[in-house]
């Protein structure tokens, strides 16, 4: 299954202010605990006498051939079609193996329903025509939800 | 049941545009008003739903049992609470004269329901906290344009260069404002970023001036004269609209760039390669004025240098400059119908002696802090009540002491907040708001180039026993016997009758959430702006009259800033974006990415006093101490240190946030009454701490 989409950052617009973290929670209705995208920085460095630095945003991969899929044990987390890694709760355990599998550890775990969750490009936006909530909200326009076969 | 509501976001005093959607009484999604944001929001704005379902906010009236500030409360239905404030006013009132009450609040587009409250009520003192905050720059621009700092707004996304002294754009952010910084940078404009300390703004600046702290002034001296020297003016519009440009040029003849260079600690090529950048690409350059500019003693006079530069510039009423802000009447529409001017003025005078002890101070919300002294001195008159709407002075203002010994000679403090205030701890009463989802506002006008009507509206249903503003001042009002000052019962009685003059209705607002008043931005013609500046001479006065009318020298002489004696730092506080001050410190999502503050310090001053980073450091002033984390960094100045203001809270009923990281505000000892005779604005960051390494060892503990 060919991955279908990305969230790209651009970094020049970017203001650091990690309201995108926030949207997706909220958005989720997530409480204290996961968070499903990070905002991070490199430490500043002059650059022409002017102190910056990059900002990166990471969310999940979306692995082309995930380990969480594989070590599920209820078969829990899933890919979709179009390439989307996905927890569907009804049959999700809550055993964390997958975050164990995944190399950047990127599900985790909701204390309000005791599952796992992380991140699924909002896909339930996305099957409404939507796009997803970080990238809606995003204070400056910076995140951008890209289709790959576009490009 | 599923809806949309069109409404303004309150998780700060920004008041984005919303749109949420609601589904059976619960709020399932909050975006910025796709018409006017494209859906952006901040952290705050997302992070509503969580202040709504958060239990630790007043959910009832409370009304104090025992001591001020010891924390016990009787929970009481409304009609008691409003009874007990209506029977105390009642006395003071009999006994000191309605004069004795004083009202204060936040500013912004409702202030009409609060000014017409207490001048109904008979006194003159209505106020806010702006002396802690934007005093000093809105009296700068009453000095130069006879219009105050809202007088204007400005075209950032059309300037070629924005120059922020200290104004850390992108932190204390306001989502449309960012966006034009944004699309300025986009599309290859410039940033100049001065600051003491490398910020989120400072980051995406094309040049960065590092000051010793307290010299942005002398740097601001340095350009003017350097402007004025190379002529890279708007000799025309100076001729044309200016009086007072001989005496500047005359009085900035001294300053020069190496000078500037020199007390500021930065490259005098610098400022010469700067300025031939303006020159250029005036008049398509804008100088914030400032924001929070209670700082320094001479902050009035940058500011008043800021707006100078502008001018300078000739960036008035020009795109990509400062533009001046339309109201109805400027797109042939009537105005709102206002509650304020139906009620006789009060013509006793203010107990903080604006208006006629300052005379040269704006009347309309005079200044906070000096009522503090009247309480004391009873001079001019005793001031025996404060209600304070959703300020807290505790959190505003420094040296919580020195106004709790004021406020002891009160007979009466509410609080009205959605959020219990360190004030409201303190008071006799706190009246519970509802929160910003869970009530409706007045409507208001907002000025610009594009000027609309603006409303809040109810998404759900109050959680808890809270009341809106609208209907606390009513219940208050009628109590008090002035009810027929407030003609209404429900809100929608009250919209009817603000809209009544206007000829719009209240479903006008359902469309986007607005209305507005013109499709293209109102321009004036820029050759012929007589009548628009409402100084005393007409002209924009770069020698003010009113100033020297009162004894005050429109340019001030510049005076180099102390340094901080060995072992002590200038104490420089400022804003994160994922906080609104104190308000969302015990937000859940916000106290997630940011549960408390750190103290900024330079690399070598950290290395000379053994402080490695976050390591425990003692802040301490001469009686208050707080102990936080370091954040060693290079971006620094060795003089100053650094925190996020709104921290080190102390309600205990706020979990999260109690006693989390320091407060910069207990440590101004000493500063309540240091104003700034010229700007009225306090010069906050006039203290030095000491700062030592926390004698705590992070590495022994014993347990018995
Ligand atoms: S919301 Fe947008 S601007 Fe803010 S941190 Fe996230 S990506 Fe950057
Ligand atoms: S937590 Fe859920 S999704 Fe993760 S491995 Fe266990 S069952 Fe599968
Ligand atoms: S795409 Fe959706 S789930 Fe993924 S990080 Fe963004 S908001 Fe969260
Ligand atoms: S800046 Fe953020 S918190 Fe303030 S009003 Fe706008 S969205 Fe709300």
């Amino acid at each position: 299954m060919m991955n279908k989409y990305t969230i790209y950052l651009n970094s020049k617009r970017c203001i650091g202010c990690h309201g995108c973290e926030v949207h997706c929670k909220a958005n989720k209705g997530l409480p204290v605990g996961p968070i499903l995208c990070e905002i991070t920085h490199e430490p500043l460095k002059p650059v022409r006498g002017v102190p910056k630095t990059e900002y990166r945003f990471r969310s999940c991969y979306h692995c082309e051939d995930p380990f969480c899929v594989r070590v599920c044990p209820t078969g829990a987390m899933q890919k979709r079609e179009d390439g989307i890694v996905f927890v569907d709760y009804e049959t999700c355990i809550g055993c964390m193996a997958c975050a164990g599998a995944c190399p950047w550890h990127i599900p985790q775990f909701n204390p309000d329903t005791g599952k796992a969750v992380k991140c699924d490009y909002c896909m339930d936006r996305l099957d409404q025509g939507l796009k997803p909530a970080c990238v809606t909200k995003c204070t400056t326009h910076a995140l951008k939800f890209v289709r790959l076969e576009e490009i | 049941m599923s809806k949309t509501v069109w409404s303004m976001c309150g998780m700060c005093s920004v008041r984005c545009p919303i749109k949420v959607e609601v589904e059976d009484d619960k709020v399932k999604w909050i975006e910025g008003n796709p018409h006017i944001l494209g859906g952006a929001l901040c952290a705050k704005g997302s992070a509503g739903n969580a202040l709504y379902n958060d239990p630790e906010r007043p959910q009832t009236p409370l009304i104090r049992r025992g001591g001020r500030g010891a924390g016990r409360w009787d929970p009481v239905s409304w009609e008691t609470a409003i009874d007990y404030v209506g029977e105390k006013l009642e006395n003071i009132i009999n006994k000191y004269g309605a004069r004795s009450i004083v009202l204060s609040c936040r500013g912004g587009p409702f202030v009409d329901l609060f000014k017409a409250f207490i001048h109904a009520l008979g006194s003159p003192n209505f106020t806010n906290h702006d002396s802690a905050c934007g005093r000093n720059v809105h009296h700068a621009s009453l000095s130069v344009y006879g219009l105050g700092r809202k007088g204007f707004v400005y075209d950032i996304k059309n300037a070629k260069h924005l120059v922020l002294f200290g104004r850390n754009i992108l932190s204390s952010l306001r989502v449309a404002e960012v966006n034009q910084v944004m699309d300025m940078l986009d599309a290859g404009g410039s940033l100049t970023y001065v600051d003491v300390r490398q910020t989120l703004t400072g980051i995406k600046a094309t040049r960065f001036f590092q000051v010793r702290p307290g010299t942005d002034y002398a740097l601001l001296l340095g350009m003017i004269h350097q402007v004025i020297k190379s002529g890279a003016y708007d000799k025309e519009f100076v001729e044309k609209y200016c009086v007072g440009f001989d005496k500047l040029a005359e009085f900035v003849e001294q300053y020069t760039p190496e000078w500037a260079a020199k007390e500021c600690g930065v490259k005098a090529k610098k400022i010469l390669d700067f300025v031939d950048e303006i020159g250029e690409q005036r008049p398509k350059v804008i100088f914030h004025p400032g924001w929070m500019l209670s700082r320094y003693k001479d902050s009035f006079y940058a500011s008043r240098a800021l707006h100078i530069l502008n001018v300078l510039m000739g960036n008035v009423e020009t795109e990509g400059g400062q533009i001046f802000a339309k109201g109805p009447g400027d797109c042939g529409k009537k105005g709102l119908r206002s509650l304020d001017a139906n009620i006789p003025k009060p013509e006793e005078k203010r107990a903080d002696g604006v208006g006629w002890r300052y005379k040269h101070f704006d009347k309309g919300p005079g200044l906070f802090h000096l009522f503090y002294d009247a309480m004391i001195t009873e001079d001019p008159y005793p001031v025996k009540a404060l209600i304070c709407y959703r300020h807290d002075p505790f959190t505003c203002f420094p040296d919580i002491q020195a106004q709790k010994e004021a406020l002891d000679n009160c007979d009466l403090l509410v609080s009205i907040d959605a959020h219990y205030s360190e004030f409201g701890w303190y008071s006799d009463v706190i009246l519970p708001e509802s929160i910003y989802l869970e009530r409706d506002s007045m409507i208001a006008t907002q000025k610009g180039p594009k000027p609309r009507f603006i409303v809040r509206r109810q998404a759900v249903p109050p959680k808890y026993n809270t009341k809106p503003c609208w209907e606390i001042f009513k219940l208050l009002a009628d109590r008090l016997g002035v009810g027929q000052y407030f003609p209404y019962n429900t809100i929608e009685e009250l919209w009817e009758w603000q809209l009544e003059p206007t000829g719009y209705k209240i479903e006008d607002f359902d469309e986007k959430g607005f209305v507005p008043l013109a499709d293209k931005p109102v321009m004036y013609d820029r050759d012929n702006l007589e009548g628009k500046f409402k100084t005393p001479s007409g002209k924009i006065e770069l020698v003010s009259s009113k100033l020297e009318e009162v004894g005050l020298p429109s340019f001030k002489p510049y005076e180099s800033p102390l340094h901080p004696p060995k072992g002590q730092f200038r104490l420089i506080f400022g804003r994160a974006p994922v906080h609104a001050h104190s308000h969302t410190i015990n937000n859940p999502l916000l106290n997630e990415l940011m549960p408390e503050n750190t103290l900024w310090i330079n690399w070598r001053a950290a290395q000379k006093l053994g402080i490695s980073q976050g390591d425990l450091v003692d802040v301490m002033a001469d009686s208050v101490k707080a102990t936080v984390k370091a954040h060693v960094t290079d971006f620094i100045h060795p003089e100053a240190v650094y925190t996020v203001h709104g921290f080190g809270r102390q309600v205990p009923l706020q979990s999260r946030a109690y006693h989390a990281g320091m407060a910069d505000q207990k440590l101004q000892e000493g500063l309540l009454l240091s104003m700034d005779p010229a700007g009225g604005g306090l010069c906050l960051c006039e203290k030095f701490v000491t700062v030592r390494k926390s004698p705590r060892n992070p590495k022994r503990r014993v347990e018995l």
